[in-house]
């Protein structure tokens, strides 16, 4: 007995550290950032019209509402759980921000009401998952429909709209040639990440999401760290309603419908750990640019929709396979 | 009929561009249809095509995957940028592109509402080409089911999406015509659902009326997806003659229904 755990003790000695440059290479990211320049030089032979910085990032405003939720559900799906409710956070939200504006509330009151349903809707998810110890992707499978209901309930068939005229066209206001809503999207991913990477309560999102028990024998307030995420995901949802609302100056109980599934493949292509305790901030960035690329690619070179989708469902599975097998080579 | 009328806007279209711009260039023109997938649009398409091949311009058909309000933002945008001439479009919402759509008319591109307006945003489109008299088709539906029925019973609409400007207008035109003509006064609309412009969902829709509604009368399905997916559900539950079924269809989808005594009638909508 005590001969075999010494060999395997033996054996752990010594295998070598991982040489510095697979350190820094083999990870996720990299694969995100090589797809992202290898689209961008497909998509610039693809049609003349693409490489305009100015056009790719208005045409960014399409899907950055989605990349700001992207941000957050990173961390969630870090920690261990989902949230699949976006979208229909968004709706309700904003659903929320435009019948209160309707029915006569000053603009920024309503907006704080909208942020407040965010809040409200997080929580209500966190609780049925923290308190109650349900699967969140049971839980939020069935708000999604529960909020997406309710918008429907409150704005009808109809659209709501009529803002007036400053709040409408965020997407068109540009900061130093940079539209509003992807300044938003940089310092939101600038923040997330120096809380993910250099705080503690970072790195015990990364713990809760390796092994929970572990964390509570740790003395890691789990179901706290869990319910701020969920809330964080309604307050993501709802800044990404309000955006979307200011953007087409209009709601509507369907707005963002399917929305969630490509907040998950931004995430899942950034090298984010479906299982939990993996993953970063800069890969979900560069991957929803790469989302941004690809889409705007094909559209603006008039190739087929059907072709798109296909591309994206096989981009999800390559980057799936990559991601674990980059884990799978570094597992300690 | 309606494909001289689309021969004629685009000419217009045409002269109108090149006599603005000084350069030779053929003409180019996209045309960005409600969603692929949708026969009814195919038939546009090929419109656009031959008056093309006619007129000598350049046209390219761009279609988003679904019919969703904001679905054709990302082409309008893409298109501008091309720096196509006229931007073609069978809008998928009343308002959601006001804006996507005044940009590329700052940028001189000449935008057509076709097969379906920008209700009550008109001033964010050039010019509309529209393939039947808008106030005629709703009012006209009334009266073919009311005919089937006897003018009595319960009816019910099958629409496309919520949004759909097009299919609006007429539902409104229909209930307006069910309210105020006192020959329709025994009929009474219970419902308006939308199959969203896919066969499945219209299918989902159609089953639904007839379960929740048994003494149903009547459906009116003022889209081509929509009537050909009720006449399939009304052919396959048997109730061709409890359950009279009309609407705007393509004479290719309807003709076996109307053979097999599905349908008696329906308002053949073909850019013929």
């Amino acid at each position: 007995m005590t001969t075999r755990t010494e060999t395997v003790k033996h054996t752990r000695d010594s295998a070598d550290a991982r040489p510095m440059w697979q350190v820094v290479l083999v990870r996720p990211e990299v694969m995100t950032f090589a797809l992202l320049v290898g689209a961008f030089i497909i998509a610039s032979n693809l049609s003349p019209f693409f490489s305009d910085a100015q056009f790719i990032l208005e045409s960014s405003t399409y899907y950055v509402e989605y990349s700001i939720i992207a941000l957050v559900l990173t961390l969630v799906i870090i920690s261990g759980e989902i949230d699949l409710s976006p979208a229909a956070m968004m709706a309700l939200s904003a659903c929320v921000f435009a019948a209160l504006y309707q029915a006569g509330l000053p603009i920024g009151l309503a907006m704080i009401a909208s942020l407040a349903t965010g809040v409200l809707m997080g929580l209500f998810n966190g609780i049925l998952v923290v308190v109650f110890k349900l699967p969140s992707i049971i839980v939020t499978i069935g708000t999604l429909t529960l909020y997406r209901g309710l918008a429907q309930v409150l704005a009808g068939d109809r659209s709501i709209g009529k803002f007036p005229q400053w709040f409408n066209g965020i997407d068109y206001r540009l900061i130093l040639d940079v539209p509003v809503p992807v300044i938003v999207f940089v310092i939101i991913s600038i923040v997330l990440a120096a809380i993910l990477g250099t705080t503690v309560v970072g790195r015990q999102i990364y713990q809760v999401g390796t092994s929970e028990i572990a964390s509570i024998h740790a003395g890691i307030r789990v179901r706290r760290i869990k319910l701020g995420l969920f809330v964080a995901m309604g307050v993501a949802s709802s800044i990404g309603g309000l955006l979307t609302a200011s953007r087409l100056a209009s709601v509507r109980y369907d707005m963002a419908t399917g929305g969630e599934l490509q907040m998950v493949l931004m995430v899942m292509l950034g090298g984010t750990y479906i299982f939990g305790g993996r993953g970063s901030i800069l890969g979900t960035f560069l991957a929803s640019w790469l989302l941004v690329i690809i889409a705007t690619g094909m559209t603006v070179a008039n190739i087929a929709i059907t072709a798109q989708l296909i591309v994206m469902g096989a981009l999800l599975i390559i980057s799936i396979i990559a991601t674990n097998a980059i884990y799978a080579r570094t597992q300690r | 009929m309606f494909k001289k009328s689309l021969l004629l806007g685009i000419s217009l279209s045409v002269a109108l561009i090149s006599g603005a711009a000084l350069a030779q260039d053929p003409v180019s023109i996209v045309y960005i249809p409600k969603n692929t997938g949708n026969p009814y649009f195919d038939s546009l398409v090929a419109g656009f095509e031959d008056a093309c091949k006619e007129l000598n311009c350049e046209f390219t058909m761009a279609a988003p995957a679904t019919a969703e309000a904001t679905s054709q933002i990302p082409f309008i945008t893409a298109q501008t940028q091309r720096g196509v001439d006229v931007i073609a479009i069978s809008p998928n919402s009343p308002d959601a592109m006001n804006q996507v759509l005044d940009r590329a008319r700052s940028r001189g591109i000449l935008v057509l509402a076709v097969n379906g307006d920008l209700v009550d945003n008109y001033e964010h489109r050039d010019a509309a080409i529209l393939p039947v008299d808008f106030t005629k088709t709703g009012p006209g539906q009334i009266e073919l089911v009311g005919s089937m029925i006897g003018y009595k019973g319960d009816i019910a609409v099958l629409s496309a999406t919520t949004d759909a400007p097009d299919q609006n207008t007429w539902i409104a035109a229909m209930v307006d015509s069910l309210k105020t003509n006192p020959k329709y006064k025994d009929m009474n609309l219970v419902a308006t659902v939308y199959g969203d412009d896919e066969p499945q969902k219209s299918t989902t829709e159609a089953e639904a009326l007839l379960q929740t509604y048994p003494d149903l009368k009547g459906i009116i399905s003022p889209t081509t997806v929509g009537v050909a997916a009720a006449a399939q559900v009304i052919q396959s539950a048997g109730k061709a003659d409890e359950v009279k079924l009309t609407g705007l269809g393509t004479p290719n989808q309807m003709r076996p229904f109307i053979k097999d005594g599905t349908v008696e009638a329906v308002q053949a909508l073909e850019p013929l």
